[in-house]
């Protein structure tokens, strides 16, 4: 059963010196209780398609082509005060990036999560700390934090806070940007032992999106990898991670340094492409070992492979 | 190599503590000065030509002990012994510096003048964020000059011009000129860190602390950075002093990783051994802590051994400062501090299991 469908999806964001093209016909479906890992390098346009699947884009991006279909509405038509009311937080939650700065410093954390339960469920404020405290507890926090304030809580348990504000309202669809980012390992893999915990007892489903593709290979189901604002590949985890098609994909993957033994730096030469000018032809040509002379010129068509691979490059067509 | 086990840095019983502020009523109900114990009495040896890691999580110390190496703070107490060269030895000699034994300084000192300048260029630490340790207001050939500036090197400008041409060719910016009048916000992250890596070469130095100095950069680029530094280590013959947080990164490139925890070093050895066969629980917990690009081995819950959170430096556990978190805590670790003990083949571990 598919939750969420995204089709040919363009962002831009129009800047005094250029339009950056930071998502370009990115397409893909999700389904109920899956997992999604989105990968890529800094400035691929993976944190602004997290944004685009909430339609908060920050100004001055923009969807200006496609469409996400969650349980079948297209949200890009939706008006404003409908997504508020009716699609975000309800429907679908987030994660947000660097946990320690998006809690409000002057509320305490019982307040912070009675807020969106009273707006949306019409809950009384009493009834609203209850359903909290439960929503704490499943992120495994002791009930005593409701009325302490951000600053007396570490990292990890910020973190924690975070979760449980956007599981509150038991949404289809939560997605976490870069959720461990600022935490050390041994608090990123309890977190990520949670995200787990979570995905086996909601029936929600989760986009995952970081650089780091040992978080994604941690939890994914599916994985998408995305160079240049583009899609370069999509299919279940087990067969991008063993069998990567995509050059990028496979140069990123032996690029990860590996505790389990000692092996030969490798690295992929270059800098990724400017959005607002980007290369003709395949975007990843510049850096690629395998470039042709059609990859110079033409883009590339998405390649099914079957299982629901795909992948974006002339090496395959 | 000639003789591969000189000892270029011996650190010594090393402590920083940073007095924690005290407000009017603690001072009135006479309460005592407490302290953030950030560095607790840290001994270790750095070989020449060796990559030597400091690896533990946020607030274990390993970068003020990194600050206190370059002198950029001054040791509470405790000694870090340098082995000067002979050229540097004899204008020391020259400036009555007390030495220690036939050819160690004790970087703990205080020098003054030309003894401080010519110390100063021996140890140049590379910094962990390229996006804020360059000025953006000045172009790359003012940012590497301004060392040589500073210590007098290279008499002209154009003198100086070619050095900085020189050093950027050394990092890999090709064509130097290119590089020369830009500013560091039109350089991507990589370009800047090789920029930083330039700067702390310009003045030769034997020994480099390099501070976490892949940890903001992109996964694809970390390697090459690395490969960088490795290569230059081979040509230069330079030291490292490699501080991380991830013992990945530590498991290619060092040659010996020290595991701190709270301000101590728990466990210390030659980084396979330390990797392969880690003894101490909390090193244990650090490398089963590390997610693998590895989709079969990931999905289950992961066992981590050691719960909760570091706790604040200020209020130091009694004891093995990790026991509250560790699941094989006995009673003698609640009340005495192990020591660091040779296990073995260099590889030391302070734990009461062994």
């Amino acid at each position: 059963m598919t939750l969420l469908e995204v089709k040919d999806l363009h962002v831009h964001y129009r800047t005094l010196k250029g339009v950056v093209r930071a998502v370009e016909g990115v397409t893909f479906e999700l389904g109920r209780g899956e997992a999604l890992g989105i990968g890529g390098e800094s400035g691929c346009g993976k944190s602004t398609l997290a944004f685009a699947l909430m339609k908060l884009i920050p100004p001055p991006g923009r969807i200006v082509k496609g469409k996400v279909i969650l349980d079948g509405k297209d949200l890009t038509g939706l008006p404003e005060d409908v997504l508020r009311k009716e699609v975000r937080w309800k429907e679908v939650s987030m994660v947000f990036q660097g946990a320690m700065n998006a809690l409000c410093p002057v509320f305490t954390i019982g307040d912070q999560l009675a807020g969106p339960l009273m707006y949306h469920w019409g809950m009384s404020r009493r009834e609203a700390l209850e359903r909290a405290a439960e929503a704490l507890e499943m992120v495994g926090l002791h009930s005593d934090m409701l009325r302490r304030y951000p600053h007396e809580l570490s990292g990890g348990q910020k973190q924690r806070v975070v979760i449980a504000m956007a599981i509150l309202l038991n949404p289809k669809l939560i997605i976490a940007d870069e959720p461990t980012t600022a935490l050390d390992v041994i608090v990123q893999a309890q977190i990520m032992n949670l995200f787990k915990k979570l995905k086996k007892e909601l029936s929600s489903s989760l986009v995952f999106i970081t650089h780091d593709l040992s978080l994604i290979a941690d939890i994914a189901d599916k994985v998408a990898i995305m160079y240049g604002g583009k899609l370069v590949e999509f299919g279940p985890a087990e067969e991008v991670f063993i069998e990567p098609k995509h050059p990028y994909t496979h140069l990123l993957l032996s690029s990860i340094p590996r505790i389990d033994r000692r092996t030969k730096l490798t690295w992929i030469p270059g800098t990724p492409p400017d959005l607002r000018n980007p290369p003709p032809g395949c975007r990843f040509w510049p850096r690629c070992p395998h470039a042709m002379d059609i990859c110079k010129k033409e883009e590339p068509p998405m390649v099914e492979l079957g299982r629901g691979h795909r992948v974006l490059c002339h090496l395959y067509a | 190599m000639s003789a591969p086990t000189k000892e270029l840095l011996v650190v010594e019983d090393l402590r920083k503590w940073f007095p924690v502020r005290r407000s009017l009523a603690d001072v009135l109900a006479g309460r005592e000065r407490r302290y953030v114990r950030a560095v607790d009495g840290v001994s270790f040896t750095v070989v020449c030509s060796e990559v030597f890691c400091l690896v533990g999580e946020s607030g274990c110390g390993k970068t003020t002990t990194g600050r206190l190496i370059v002198r950029a703070l001054r040791p509470t107490s405790g000694k870090m012994l340098y082995r000067v060269s002979e050229e540097v030895l004899d204008a020391l000699r020259a400036l009555h510096v007390r030495l220690e034994g036939d050819s160690f300084v004790d970087l703990a000192g205080r020098f003054r003048g030309k003894a401080d300048k010519l110390l100063r260029r021996e140890v140049q630490m590379i910094l962990q964020d390229p996006y804020g340790s360059l000025n953006p207001r000045q172009t790359i050939r003012d940012i590497l000059e301004e060392p040589l500036i500073i210590h007098g090197i290279g008499g002209s400008r154009d003198e100086r011009l070619e050095l900085v041409v020189k050093a950027l060719k050394d990092v890999k910016l090709t064509p130097p000129e290119e590089f020369l009048d830009r500013y560091p916000h039109q350089l991507s992250g990589g370009q800047r860190q090789r920029v930083n890596i330039a700067r702390a070469l310009l003045l030769k130095p034997k020994l480099i602390v390099a501070d976490e100095p892949v940890s903001m950069l992109d996964v694809s680029i970390r390697a090459e950075i690395l490969q960088l530094m490795l290569e230059l280590r081979d040509v230069k013959n330079l030291t490292y002093v490699f501080i991380t947080h991830d013992l990945a990164v530590a498991n290619n490139i060092c040659d010996r990783i020290a595991v701190m925890y709270l301000g101590k070093i728990v466990e210390l050895g030659p980084a396979t051994e330390v990797i392969r066969n880690p003894l101490h629980p909390y090193t244990k917990a650090l490398i089963a802590a590390i997610p693998e690009p590895d989709p079969r081995k990931g999905r289950a819950i992961k066992e981590v051994p050691i719960k909760g959170e570091v706790p604040n430096a200020v209020n130091v556990p009694p004891g093995c400062r990790l026991h509250p978190r560790c699941p094989y805590a006995e009673e003698r670790c609640r009340r005495e501090e192990p020591e660091l003990k040779d296990v073995g083949g260099g590889h030391l571990v302070a734990c009461h299991l062994y």
